[in-house]
């Protein structure tokens, strides 16, 4: 059995299109899009342009806050040091562990309570949907907080509830080390983000046609084969984009660890790098190029999924 | 006539508040129980409206007061005026020129009977940047019927060997500060000036000549027994996490024994005594005597905090800003601020105050502490220097002295340098 997608709708040219160019019509819709965007667009150029690349320029410095007249042009010598230096693929790899983990177990559960939501008795719905909402609803930093004093050896109650697990006894020190700090970590961005993925899968699932699935069903074919065949191929742009939001999120994790180890037992990744550069060492030049660089590997992993994946932004929202 | 219209205005329109012409100084404190605010209004009072203190308060840890200031002050931030300053804090704003210089006549009155610690503190290039208002120390406290079962002398000098093996014999915890955060740099600078070495061996204001004294004989036997606590196993379970509110609370616990800790533990435990919370027999069993020698023979170096109050450059007060830090830090107020917060006083003869030998029984034992303690490295590069030592130095039971204090020393020197992340 294969996949079963509805067939694309071909585009129908306007009928009062001239052969030559646009129409007079059309120009003057682009030209008033033009005008209801451009704010938008000049405010966007300088809240994120100008920041970018002032980071850039400044990346090419030796600049330390504290001491201005000593700013020397190094080129990209601050690169040099940051990609020589072990300590940042120690926190690259930190983090693309913390990405990959997450946004796969995120996916699998969100989805999973996407399903849920959907099939739920029309009256529970709100109520379903509000309780799966409140844990994205939290400030990161507070649960953060919550989870360290949760696994806390004073504060918390979880070595006290799983102590019956093998491994778990009162004295589990679960910020003592590098896995086990990072599995704390993971769990509490995964409990924090599951129910953003878990919204966007389920706007997916209500784009899937009840008439694929039905006639899916009339030809016999089990839930779990109308899972697979009908309703994942139908709803592949809405997990793309869910995936790629949430990548590009988990990348820059920052709070948890911040909160939770403050960088301790290796568990920095790439945005505390930056933050300790930039903000604890007040070294702008160096900080602004790690800054950098995390930024090229987001503009990579979105360039990865748009390109790799072919996903269409358009269609997810519903405008294909 | 027309200059002093001119300046009286210009006060005026400097003040802000329009509060009847007398300008506003704004001072960022460090989070208290409200002692500072406390002194703002009484210095307001006694400055009989030539000026108006108003406290606005900085982030909880002071990692984020300085992180604050330094922003605001590079950026020229006027709305400062006086600053409450962790104590390694001053050499950096100093050599930013983000400090303005105290008045030789203000500088000889503040500092007279202040702690030479404290005022090294507020010292950089040989002048005095800063006002010292309080000063903190650790002490080591020990559960007076422990220390009787283990048969240990605390009217004598005891050392950090010596704990460990009391506490293993008595099975009772030795509570010191293993986290990766700032009081890993206090230890460590303490064992080390205990043994004799200092952090930096060779001062500059050139990060590339900055040479340390991880890697000395003092700096070895001070990671050695930085490594020896650490391993020891009496130490608790999560040393590696363990802060001084960690230690705090594992001394009011049964599996007590000893730890080194500031003496906000007491008046916490006194207030939880007061709330029902602590049994009153817990804080009755509390000693205390001066910070554990690194070697029998070699008096102590006990951590040295607190706070100096700086004086922003770009204030537009400056001169009411110098008045103002004067009267924060008298003597008064510092009693006062030391028996309601608890943040002993910079100025010895404080100490002698009977309330606050009624309020602190350890008065005394704090005195001779601050009088022995030895600040942490005084650098304009202090973020790196603690933060090297952090990292190389997490967890202490992993600290090797053959390799670990070479390893830091070779850290600090190439983030200096700019040769290395952090």
């Amino acid at each position: 059995m294969t996949t079963t997608t509805l067939p694309p709708t071909p585009k129908t040219a306007p009928v009062s299109a001239p052969r030559g160019g646009i129409s007079d019509r059309a120009r003057a819709e682009r030209k008033l899009g033009w005008m209801l965007a451009g704010p938008a667009f000049v405010v966007m150029m300088a809240v994120t342009a100008y920041p970018i690349l002032q980071a850039v320029y400044y990346s090419l410095f030796n600049y330390r806050l504290t001491d201005p007249e000593n700013k020397s042009f190094v080129g990209l010598g601050n690169y040099w040091v940051i990609l020589t230096d072990s300590l940042w693929w120690q926190a690259v790899l930190v983090t693309v562990f913390i990405t990959v983990v997450t946004v796969v177990v995120e996916l699998v559960l969100g989805f999973a309570l996407a399903l849920v939501m959907s099939k739920a008795l029309q009256a529970l719905r709100p109520i379903l949907r509000a309780a799966i909402l409140i844990p994205y609803a939290v400030i990161t930093v507070v649960s953060a907080f919550s989870w360290q004093f949760a696994f806390s050896i004073t504060t918390g109650f979880v070595n006290n509830w799983f102590a019956w697990l093998p491994g778990i006894g009162a004295d589990t020190d679960w910020f003592g080390g590098k896995w086990t700090s990072l599995l704390v970590i993971c769990l509490s961005e995964i409990w924090k983000t599951t129910p953003f993925i878990s919204l966007l899968l389920l706007a997916g699932l209500a784009q899937v046609p009840d008439v694929l699935q039905e006639a899916a069903q009339v030809d016999g074919a089990t839930w779990w084969q109308r899972l697979f065949r009908v309703t994942i191929p139908n709803m592949k742009a809405a997990i793309m984009v869910a995936l790629l939001f949430r990548s590009l999120d988990a990348f820059r994790i920052f709070d948890s660890i911040f909160v939770m180890t403050a960088g301790a037992n290796g568990t920095e990744s790439v945005s505390f790098l930056a933050y300790r550069q930039t903000i604890s060492r007040v070294e702008i030049g160096m900080g602004s190029a790690v800054s950098v660089l995390l930024f090229l590997c987001v503009v990579l992993i979105a360039f990865g999924f748009i390109k790799g994946f072919k996903i269409d932004l358009a269609q997810a929202r519903g405008e294909g | 006539m027309a200059a002093t219209t001119v300046l009286a205005s210009s006060l005026a329109a400097c003040g802000g508040d329009g509060g009847g012409g007398a300008p506003t100084l704004t001072w960022y404190i460090n989070p208290d129980s409200g002692g500072q605010a406390e002194i703002a209004s009484r210095c307001t009072d006694a400055a009989n409206g030539q000026y108006k203190i108003d406290v606005s308060q900085l982030p909880r840890n002071s990692d984020g007061q300085r992180e604050q200031l330094v922003r605001r002050l590079a950026a020229q931030d006027s709305s400062i005026d006086i600053m409450s300053l962790d104590v390694p804090f001053a050499p950096e704003l100093s050599q930013a020129g983000f400090l303005a210089p105290v008045p030789e006549d203000l500088a000889s009155r503040v500092t007279e009977g202040v702690f030479p610690g404290s005022v090294a503190t507020a010292t950089w290039n040989d002048k005095l940047v800063a006002v010292p208002f309080w000063s903190n120390t650790q002490l080591l406290w020990y559960r007076k019927s422990v220390a009787q079962a283990a048969g240990l002398d605390m009217t004598q000098p005891v050392t950090w060997e010596q704990l460990i093996t009391a506490a293993t014999s008595q099975d009772k915890l030795l509570s010191a500060q293993g986290r990766r955060a700032e009081s890993l740099t206090v230890w460590l600078n303490a064992l080390i000036e205990s043994a004799g070495g200092h952090i930096i061996a060779q001062n500059s204001t050139d990060p590339d000549k900055i040479e340390l004294g991880l890697d000395s004989a003092a700096g070895q036997r001070a990671a050695a027994v930085m490594h020896d606590v650490g391993a020891s196993g009496v130490v608790g379970p999560a040393f590696s996490t363990s802060s001084e509110d960690t230690s705090a609370s594992q001394f009011e616990s049964p599996d007590a024994g000893f730890m080194v800790n500031w003496p906000y533990v007491w008046a916490q435990a006194k207030t939880k005594v007061e709330a029902g919370t602590l049994d009153k027999s817990v804080p009755a069993d509390y000693g205390w005597t001066l910070y554990p020698r690194v070697d029998a023979g070699t008096p102590s170096a006990p951590p040295l905090g607190g706070i100096n109050l700086g004086v922003s450059a770009f204030s537009k007060h400056v001169d009411f800003a110098f008045a103002a830090t004067e009267c924060i830090s008298s003597d008064e107020n510092q009693a006062y601020y030391m028996t309601t917060n608890g943040n002993p006083a910079s100025s010895a003869a404080v100490y002698d105050d009977p309330e606050v030998q009624k309020v602190f029984p350890m008065a005394d034992t704090i005195r001779e502490s601050l009088a022995a303690a030895a600040p942490r490295p005084l650098t304009p590069y202090y973020s790196e220097v603690t933060g090297g030592i952090q990292r190389e130095y997490h967890p202490p039971s992993s600290v090797d002295p053959q390799v670990t204090p070479k390893k830091a020393a070779a850290l600090i020197n190439a983030v200096l340098r700019g040769d290395q992340l952090l």
